[in-house]
């Protein structure tokens, strides 16, 4: 059998994810495609747990951890500073959590997308501040539990449109990614690698603790999530919009929200509201996958 | 060569000079001409360096952070308000060993609106870990920048430039720009034990647990410890190859002084005119110009006061419901080694102009009295 991932891991074990952790097999995915030749820096997040404690750490690159909001602005710090050493070929990423990037980072990311630097900045979203314990963040979809949004005042705002955001800032590259799907991410930050200027890629890193969720149905979550049509897996090169994993036919939300106890307290009719929420913003993108 | 400049431009020549290697910066009145001479120097290319035109003050830190980190000379400029916004990543610049230098231009904090100089500003981040020097004339910027990094790359802390609003970064002065072979002789190229290196792969700053959160913490202390030893040492350097001479400290005919005039930044070629008209009329004032906030010259403060029989600090600045600043750092560097009588005035906040007149009214208040019978004294204050 022919491996479709190489088989070299730049992740260690030992690492202190949660059982399941979506953001895990994220890093672990896009590790094998980044490589060796990289510089990684993290803002406050789950991996900066999960990476281990002083003066352990999982990863075989170099990492500098930051501050929440600072993401970006560090990642082009440090590709500036590699152009004028001579080191211009390293990989220079941001590692976010959705709080980093969707709320406090925002500013952050937007500057180093305007300015169109030359460096990758991954958002892994877990739809929650997960590390501080379950808070909502603007990445939380509508209808969640969390601890900040309880059970009788559910979070009533749709997810933030982050994609369109930073598809606003006309970036040269971005794509979405689940965990599910890893050959997809795989292939995209090959093909990205070659691409000079601001890359952004958003990862569906399913939560177990913070989705309640089982750890095993991870991968089950960020497939499912795609096949309803919650989070499409697509990219965007210079404008032009491509669903990478087509879904012809999309199953109800239903099969998603059952397996989380998070989506437990939703009626029959809030259900219905999720599902009019997914249908027109999945008849949005795919007007923008069929243009020429 | 010399060259009639502005202190903000002394500063953009200070950071050319030292071959600033990323510069992320913000514009913010009064620091724009720094930033606005050094972006059209590298876009010239007479300077090897990238330059980040940032979004924020908080960016701007950040990227020098990041710059640092892999191992190039990071330079900004800020003022007030950007200063405040860096705040949390002034700690993380210090706490994460990075000789980042930044410029910062006092400006009064907001609000009410304002543009003008106070000292606040910078005082505020005094537990930051950020070394500061304060200047008196843009000669002193200029060669304090290259001086910033020599220093902070040898302790591997961030050095402040600090000047006044408009009576420095506005004004024009001669200032003599040293030759570039000579600085860099003084100043070598970077070479940072502890960049981010893919042939070498380590994690910094990760969670560190009360095992060792104080470990780190006494190594800064340590470090500016030593940064103290190293500023005096590059006062006797820097004049060898320069020719100037920059301390901790700044007297002026303090030795037989019966009152000392404690001031910091600008102020002080001001309390200077004072002293030499009041020594005219035969009163023996002195003026002590304190350059360098922290690591704090407890040592060179006790020297210089030994023999006052008064001392008079005026601050630019407040701490609301206590002193100026810079009259609780000198009292508290004599406390218990001195019994002179300490008096502290608070002038000249939100650029209000501090003139020879505002001394002589000083002195007059403090006359014959043997100690101080308020806490903080204001003077020139409408009511």
């Amino acid at each position: 059998m022919k491996p479709t991932l190489p088989l070299e891991e730049l992740m260690s074990p030992g690492h202190l994810a949660c059982q399941g952790c979506g953001a895990g097999i994220a890093m672990r995915t896009t590790m094998k495609a980044i490589g060796h030749d990289a510089i990684f820096t993290f803002p406050a997040c789950c991996w900066t747990v999960i990476d281990g404690p002083f003066p352990y750490s999982c990863l075989e690159v170099p990492l500098l951890h930051m501050a929440f909001e600072a993401t970006a602005a560090t990642a082009s710090g440090i590709k500036a500073a590699m152009d004028t050493l001579g080191k211009g070929k390293t990989t220079i990423c941001g590692w976010a959590g959705d709080g980093g990037t969707f709320d406090i980072g925002l500013q952050a990311l937007s500057g180093a997308a305007e300015r169109n630097n030359d460096i990758f900045y991954f958002c892994y979203d877990n739809e929650a501040y997960m590390n501080t314990g379950i808070q909502r963040s603007g990445a939380t979809p509508y209808g969640a539990w969390t601890t900040t949004t309880p059970v009788k005042h559910f979070k009533k705002e749709v997810k933030k449109s982050i994609d369109d955001i930073v598809a606003a800032h006309k970036v040269p590259y971005q794509a979405t990614a689940s965990v599910a799907y890893p050959e997809d991410l795989y292939k995209k930050l090959i093909r990205a690698k070659e691409i000079r200027g601001f890359k952004f890629i958003h990862i569906l890193a399913p939560c177990p603790p913070g989705w309640k969720a089982k750890p095993e149905d991870t991968v089950k979550l960020a497939r499912l999530a795609v096949q309803t049509g919650i989070f499409p897996v697509y990219e965007v090169e210079n404008g032009k919009y491509l669903q990478t994993i087509k879904t012809p036919t999309r199953k109800p939300v239903l099969e998603y929200l059952k397996l989380q106890g998070r989506f437990k307290h939703l009626k029959e009719n809030d259900v219905a509201e999720v599902q009019k929420l997914v249908d027109s913003r999945y008849a949005e993108l795919e007007k923008r996958f069929s243009e020429k | 060569m010399k060259k009639v400049m502005m202190g903000n431009h002394a500063i953009s020549y200070g950071a050319t000079l030292s071959r600033v290697q990323v510069i992320a910066a913000y514009p913010i009145t009064p620091q724009t001409q720094v930033v606005e001479l050094l972006s059209e120097i590298v876009a010239d290319q007479k300077l090897k360096a990238e330059f980040i035109k940032v979004e924020s003050e908080h960016s701007a830190m950040a990227a020098c952070i990041g710059a640092s980190s892999a191992g190039a000379r990071a330079f900004t400029a800020t003022s007030a308000q950007g200063l405040a916004l860096m705040h949390e990543l002034l700690h993380w610049a210090a706490g994460a060993r990075l000789p980042i230098v930044m410029a910062n231009i006092n400006r009064a904090m907001a609000p009410p609106w304002t543009i003008w100089s106070d000292q606040n500003d910078s005082l505020s981040q005094r537990d930051t870990g950020w070394m500061q020097f304060y200047c008196q004339s843009n000669q002193e910027v200029l060669d304090s920048v290259i001086i910033a990094y020599k220093v902070a790359e040898k302790v591997l802390m961030p050095v402040m430039i600090v000047l006044d609003a408009f009576s420095l970064s506005h004004t024009y002065e001669s200032v003599d720009i040293p030759d570039q072979a000579l600085v860099d002789k003084y100043l070598p190229p970077f070479d940072y034990k502890y960049k981010l290196d893919v042939q070498n792969p380590h994690t910094y700053g990760g969670l560190t647990t009360p095992e060792w959160y104080m470990e780190f913490r006494i190594k800064m202390h340590e470090a500016m410890d030593q940064a103290l030893v190293e500023i005096k040492k590059e006062a006797v350097a820097f004049k060898k190859v320069f020719g100037r001479h920059y301390d901790t400290v700044d007297p002026y005919m303090v030795d037989d002084a019966e009152t000392v005039l404690v001031t910091s930044g600008t102020a002080a070629s001001t309390a200077r005119y004072a002293v030499d008209q009041l020594r005219a009329k035969g009163k023996k004032v002195g003026n002590l110009r304190m350059r360098v906030l922290r690591p704090f010259p407890f040592a060179d403060v006790r020297e210089q006061l030994k023999n006052a029989k008064k001392v008079i600090i005026v601050d630019r600045d407040i701490s609301y419901g206590y002193h100026g600043i810079w009259a609780q750092e000198v009292k508290s560097a004599l406390y218990g080694h001195s019994q002179v009588p300490v008096w502290n005035f608070i002038a000249g906040l939100g650029g209000r102009d501090i003139f020879p007149e505002t001394f002589y009214d000083i002195i007059a208040q403090v006359g014959k009295k043997k100690k101080p019978d308020q806490e903080l004294y204001w003077v020139e204050v409408k009511r």
